[in-house]
């Protein structure tokens, strides 16, 4: 069978999927009696049309740029990482605790802080699941899954009984100082003279996500680490034969996928609220799945596709304020998105190789 | 603890361990036949919503259990496509079918009833009835029955009919996986599908077999679920069970009777959880959200293989080509 050619292969097959997925929920929208044009330019207006939706879109990439490019690292060697939920969490804990405990002078320092705890809380929670597909064989897929909820029990324990304030019925952390939070956005690109509006949660983490998965990129195929990772994927067998470790592979790419969904919480714990709260995550860790499938497993794609996510989440909400169309749509679509690019994609690629087949013998 | 509220523990056992063990049974039907199913949540949480909107349109709580079989059977047809005929990964379909449940529940829910997501409340008729068994004492004059007395008229009577059709499930699954023609095809094309292949049965016939009895299992917990253990439906109701079921699955190495006691063992520790918050049991005081998290935790542990290993069918989660 002729291979697809590349541009078709990386932009032409999301995209295909990605308008069924929206055809399907145009047709949802149809069904339950709405305007589906109507949807979606609320959607397109309420997350392009001003700076400040311009800036929810962005936070809520900035979310999936970090639980996507954690997918794709455990993708590239094999193993599907979906407890980002899990270790994501975690990661706001360590935000929250290095912003509780240490007295940080200033917040540049309490973000390297923040950094730091937030990768090393995540990939804790990584490290195990990884040790155990290692050593003893114990499914990865269901043993992160475990984790995500032993995640969400722990993280409830932890609000409600030691970090919940004296007095508040609230599960969740005392704010943290005010001389924490993040640079804004909005201040950013005021310095170089942008206007762009403060209202919104956008802050410094979405640079540090867009450099992060310049990193992800030179890690994955520029460094000796992403070479072990990408053999390890493709042929097990043949990496272990070339002298590469499968403990110490599968325990790192966990620890690098844990780490980096750990930080996450420095945009959703630290930049945005300010706080621990029970559900810091917002089911951003799923999200990653779809983003990293739709994006091909390229850190490039990653970026583009959270940015979707994003317009598609902050569309959704304001699709929810606007109509009465319920935000869960796009619940719809993400999985739709999963289903399309994720577990049916010869259902698109096998008619379009055959479809190229067909005009390469015509010439 | 005196024995009514222990009683009370085991009845409250009894009726959580029910869509447990459907879901658990659902699941060993598909993964016994390699196809991996992450996605029991998803169909139980659809089958829950189309039982109750079915039977809050019709009045009829059959009309309810129908609908919710046949929302599960679609979506396992999903799965069942995405997995055997189009061979695509089987984990992600199955995440795939539980954000589409757990989406489309709600959109269609918020626009049919108005009511933010859920249906209105289901009123006699529209759920099911308590059934008492034969010699058993009504619930209000339960003074001195005795332990066994008590077990027969509190925990073992009592229940709407669903819970006894699950009991019912475990001894007939064990029949048709290790006494029946189909049972033994069934396993073979889990641990080895070529094989079957060659003795000319259809691989994806089977494979699509087993899925749709997991569809239709996994409707019967959606409908229990809704119409037997709270009267409609709610927003996210399956809160997780889906994952939990998987885990008593594991926890009972692919296998019917072990499936029963994982089933009821996670049902008592939710039972506890919803009963006592926090146990104080001298020494230390151990918190709601351990006995919470419990299951998963002794998944992980036995996943571990520490406590024997959990070895799951061989094929499972490979789509088979025919050589060609």
């Amino acid at each position: 069978m002729d291979k697809l050619p590349r541009w078709a292969d990386v932009v032409l097959v999301p995209l295909i999927c990605l308008i069924i997925a929206f055809a399907f929920c145009g047709i949802l929208i149809a069904a339950i009696g709405q305007s589906p044009l109507q949807a979606i330019w609320i959607m397109i207006d309420g997350s392009f049309g001003t700076t400040n939706g311009l800036g929810y879109t962005l936070y809520y990439a900035t979310n999936f740029i970090f639980t996507g490019l954690a997918v794709s690292i455990a993708f590239q060697a094999s193993l599907f990482n979906i407890g980002g939920e899990g270790q994501a969490t975690l990661g706001g804990l360590g935000v929250a605790l290095s912003c509780l405990l240490i007295p940080w002078p200033h917040w540049s320092l309490a973000l390297l802080g923040s950094l730091a705890a937030g990768a090393a809380f995540g990939a804790a929670w990584g490290f195990l699941p990884a040790w155990l597909q290692a050593k003893r064989g114990s499914h990865i897929v269901i043993t992160t899954m475990m984790f995500n909820f032993i995640a969400y029990a722990l993280m409830n324990y932890v609000l409600v009984n030691l970090l919940r304030p004296m007095g508040s019925m609230d599960p969740a952390s005392a704010r943290f100082d005010k001389a924490y939070n993040l640079p804004k956005l909005g201040d950013i690109l005021g310095l170089v003279g942008i206007p762009f509006s403060n209202r919104n949660p956008a802050n410094i983490s979405f640079v540090i996500a867009i450099a992060l998965a310049v990193g992800v990129w030179a890690l994955i195929w520029h460094t000796r680490l992403g070479y072990a990772l990408r053999a390890f994927g493709k042929q097990e067998k043949a990496a272990l034969y070339a002298g590469i470790d499968p403990v110490k592979i599968t325990i790192y790419a966990l620890l690098l996928s844990g780490g980096i969904s750990g930080l996450m919480a420095v945009n959703a714990v630290q930049g945005a609220a300010h706080r621990l709260v029970l559900n810091s995550v917002e089911g951003a860790g799923f999200i990653g799945i779809a983003v990293a499938l739709m994006g091909r497993n390229h850190p490039f794609g990653i970026v583009i596709a959270s940015i979707l996510f994003g317009f598609l989440y902050q569309g959704g909400s304001q699709l929810a304020m606007g109509t009465t169309i319920p935000r869960e749509v796009i619940i719809v679509l993400q999985a739709l998105v999963i289903l399309f690019t994720g577990a049916l994609p010869y259902m698109v690629q096998k008619p379009l190789e055959h479809l190229f087949a067909k005009r390469g013998g015509a010439k | 603890m005196d024995l009514a509220s222990f009683l009370q523990i085991l009845d409250s056992t009894i009726r959580l361990a029910t869509p447990l063990l459907f879901a658990c049974l659902a699941g060993l039907y598909s993964e016994r036949a390699g196809v991996f199913d992450i996605g029991l949540e998803g169909k139980m949480l659809v089958a829950a919503f189309a039982a109750a909107a079915a039977s809050y349109g019709s009045g009829n709580v059959w009309v309810g259990v129908l609908a919710g079989i046949g929302a599960a059977l679609m979506f396992a047809a999903i799965h069942g496509l995405a997995s055997i005929t189009f061979r695509g990964n089987q984990l992600i379909s199955g995440v795939a079918v539980n954000f589409l449940a757990s989406g489309l529940t709600v959109v269609l829910g918020a626009s049919w009833f108005q009511l933010g997501g859920q249906t209105p409340a289901l009123v006699d008729g529209m759920r099911f009835a308590e059934i008492t068994l034969p010699f058993a004492a009504p619930a209000n004059e339960s003074g001195d029955l005795g332990l066994l007395g008590g077990i027969y008229s509190q925990v073992l009577s009592g229940h709407s009919i669903l819970v006894y059709v699950a009991l019912a499930c475990v001894p007939l699954t064990w029949w048709v996986l290790y006494r029946t023609r189909f049972g033994l095809r069934l396993r073979a094309v889990g641990e080895n599908p070529a094989a079957v292949d060659t003795a000319g049965v259809s691989v994806t016939g089977l494979r699509y077999a087993a899925v749709g009895i997991t569809g239709v299992l996994c409707g019967l917990a959606g409908a229990y679920m809704s119409m037997g253990l709270s009267a409609g439906f709610l927003r996210e109701m399956t809160a997780g069970r889906g994952y939990i079921a998987l885990a008593a699955l594991i926890f009972a190495k692919w296998r019917p009777w072990y499936a029963l006691m994982a089933c009821l063992l996670f049902g008592l520790l939710d039972a506890i959880a919803i009963r006592f918050q926090n146990i104080d049991i001298g020494v230390l005081v151990i918190p709601v959200q351990f006995t919470q998290a419990l299951p998963y935790i002794l998944t992980v542990i036995i996943l571990a293989g520490f406590v024997g290993k959990a070895i799951p069918p061989r094929a499972g989660g490979e789509a088979y080509v025919k050589e060609r």
